[in-house]
């Protein structure tokens, strides 16, 4: 973590993003009632993706910290998304 | 000989006297002795189950034990092996004693959670025991904790799951504090290109600790959640996938076996160095295959799953990438034939262990290959050729490799050496025995006899035999070295700061080490690892 304070964060920010995660899980609900086939799993994950960034962009504070952090993070994802993807392998050609 | 027996060193040296002063120390040694004394503890309890499936084996029929006994033993060996000794073996042990030594510092980055890794390794140790004597019975699931079976037993499986995950929490902590500590404690003049290839070893796998243990706690969480709230999740009539287990299971395992056998890597690569007299053949070679194998080892995980009804194409991509994993680990053993090639050889014991080490591990690897070939493994998958396999990989690998680094390092954190001669006859017992009990295994796998199976059918008797002979063979190899170390770290000949003439750092610093490693100067690097210009052993 960087020593550095950082510029305080408004309440709006946060009721904004608490109200976009709530948004995002009522997709994923109204999402999981249609039938998209390969493109279920995808749809997920993007959902998925998008409401854990925005945890650690905001409520973390992910996006005031340094780059080396941000590019510890983008590793960690890429990492995941190979373990993922190559799942994939089995999932889509069974 | 510099030191007086008289000298104690950390042993002795310490804020806090009694037990408390190893119990709430945050010293990396003695953090590394508590370690080493558990993972012994271990290996025996783990090696006497072991022995108990040998002998049940030794003819078709119940011979000692019923099968819900031999289903918990096998079991329970395995996880012991697995999860309390090899993956904590060389890392927690020998990393906290040699690591910080080895690249100039005084401790770890972060002493207390390096304590703090040591409890959770033994709260998980004392829960995995628990589960054998509480609940519905010890598991009998097989380490891997294959579903639909795991979820459906009435034994113990839940504690033993839950003893994994906090275990594979140690492991990430010790992953993290290593990452940290060779980043960021290293020595003036220590620059990568002059790190020991033991340190290389210990960061690549400390990598695959951090990134791929958390997998393992989520899949046995789910197992628990399976089993506790009937969850689904891998449950087909309801939606779920079986064989999804199986990839989150071995997306972990599969990189744990190198986070088994890069470490050992390491302790090779500093010992053969030393009693060849000569540098290490291809330093950026070695060290690049550490990360190389961390790196494309965790790409391979469904190798261990052609017959599991996995699609034909995910078969024939994780064949293919099994074989790249061969590339960098070939690296290694001709590079070490290659520094042994023309060198003034010391056949001492740590040398003779690592020797075994680059046969085992060949003849290992080798059938790695086999088995990675999607068309051999349809016919050798869940043979007892499996079994002799990843034992020769393991115990033949990272088990001599333990054993070469208790014999190397023993000496520079006691104080004391041992006896020779009982430590080579040990050896020869230890090299036969092995191979007789796995070459055996291997081969009645090819003949067609399964693994984990109680009873077998009469033609597979001989060989069977033969596997558990070997294995009391083995058996008294194992005493007689742990007899001989533990004599000599008691009552040895003292021994000065360098008793083989190696070139790293910890041996410039006296043997037991000081509390604060290097007194009151910090140490300077000028010169590589593995250069023996001017070094010479100290007389014992």
């Amino acid at each position: 973590m960087s020593e550095e304070k950082h510029a305080p964060v408004p309440y709006r920010t946060f009721i904004n993003i608490w109200l976009a995660l709530i948004g995002l899980t009522v997709v994923t609900v109204v999402v999981s009632r249609f039938d998209l086939g390969a493109l279920n799993i995808w749809v997920a994950l993007l959902v998925a993706s998008v409401k854990s960034s925005l945890v650690i962009f905001f409520f973390m504070h992910l996006r005031q910290e340094s780059k080396l952090f941000k590019i510890g993070l983008l590793v960690m994802l890429t990492i995941l998304a190979i373990f993922i993807g190559m799942t994939f392998f089995d999932v889509l050609y069974r | 000989m510099s030191q007086t027996s008289t000298y104690t060193g950390f042993w002795k040296e310490s804020p806090r006297s009694g037990i408390l002063g190893w119990l709430l120390s945050t010293d990396h040694k003695r953090i590394g002795i508590m370690y080493l004394g558990c993972i012994v503890t271990m290996f025996l309890v783990a090696v006497c189950l072991g022995l108990a499936i040998r002998l049940e084996l030794i003819a078709p029929g119940p011979t000692i034990m019923g099968p819900q006994t031999y289903n918990a033993t096998f079991t329970v060996h395995g996880i012991i092996m697995i999860f309390l000794f090899i993956i904590p073996s060389i890392p927690a042990a020998f990393g906290n004693l040699i690591m910080p030594i080895q690249i100039g510092a005084r401790d770890v980055s972060f002493p207390k959670l390096n304590l703090l890794s040591w409890y959770f390794y033994v709260i998980g140790a004392i829960l995995a025991l628990l589960a054998i004597f509480s609940g519905g019975g010890a598991p009998d699931t097989g380490w891997t904790f294959y579903v639909p079976f795991s979820t459906q037993t009435t034994t113990n499986v839940n504690l033993a799951a839950f003893a994994a995950f906090m275990l594979g929490f140690s492991s990430i902590l010790t992953g993290i504090n290593f990452v940290t500590t060779i980043h960021r404690l290293r020595a003036e003049g220590m620059g990568w290109g002059r790190l020991p290839l033991f340190v290389w070893t210990l960061y690549a796998t400390a990598w695959i600790q951090v990134l791929a243990t958390p997998m393992l706690g989520i899949t046995l969480v789910l197992v628990i959640l399976e089993r506790t709230f009937g969850a689904g999740l891998f449950d087909a009539a309801r939606g779920g996938d079986p064989i999804l287990f199986q990839h989150l299971f071995w997306i972990y395992s599969h990189p744990a076996v190198y986070i088994m056998i890069l470490p050992g890597m390491g302790v090779i690569s500093e010992v053969i160095p030393t009693f060849a007299r000569k540098p290490l053949f291809g330093y950026w070679a070695m060290a690049l295959s550490s990360l190389a194998i961390a790196f494309a080892g965790s790409l391979v995980w469904a190798h261990h799953m052609y017959a599991s009804g996995m699609s034909d194409f995910a078969v024939l991509v994780f064949s293919f990438l099994t074989f790249i994993v061969a590339i960098p680990s070939a690296i290694k053993i001709f590079n070490w034939i290659s520094t042994l090639y023309k060198g003034s050889i010391q056949l001492a014991p740590p040398m003779l262990h690592s020797l075994a080490f680059i046969f085992n591990f060949a003849i290992g690897g080798l059938g790695g290959l086999a088995l990675g070939a999607a068309a051999a493994d349809i016919h050798l998958h869940d043979t007892t050729f499996v079994v002799g396999h990843f034992h020769y990989t393991m115990f033949g690998g990272t088990g001599f490799a333990f054993f070469a680094a208790l014999h190397y390092w023993l000496p520079k954190f006691t104080g004391r050496m041992y006896q020779h001669k009982p430590a080579l006859v040990a050896w020869a017992l230890l090299f036969v025995g092995f191979n007789i009990t796995y070459m055996s295994m291997q081969a009645v796998g090819i003949q067609g006899m399964p693994r984990r199976y109680y009873d077998y059918l009469p033609e597979f008797t001989t060989l069977n035999q033969v596997a558990t002979f070997g294995s009391w063979i083995l058996a008294v190899g194992l005493v007689m070295m742990f007899v001989n170390l533990f004599l000599g770290c008691r009552a040895g000949d003292p021994v000065g700061k360098n008793p083989w003439g190696a070139a790293t750092l910890e041996w410039d610093i006296p043997s037991p080490p000081p509390m604060d490693n290097f007194g009151p100067k910090d140490p300077v690097v000028s010169k590589g690892p593995y250069d023996y210009k001017g070094v010479v052993a100290d007389e014992y």
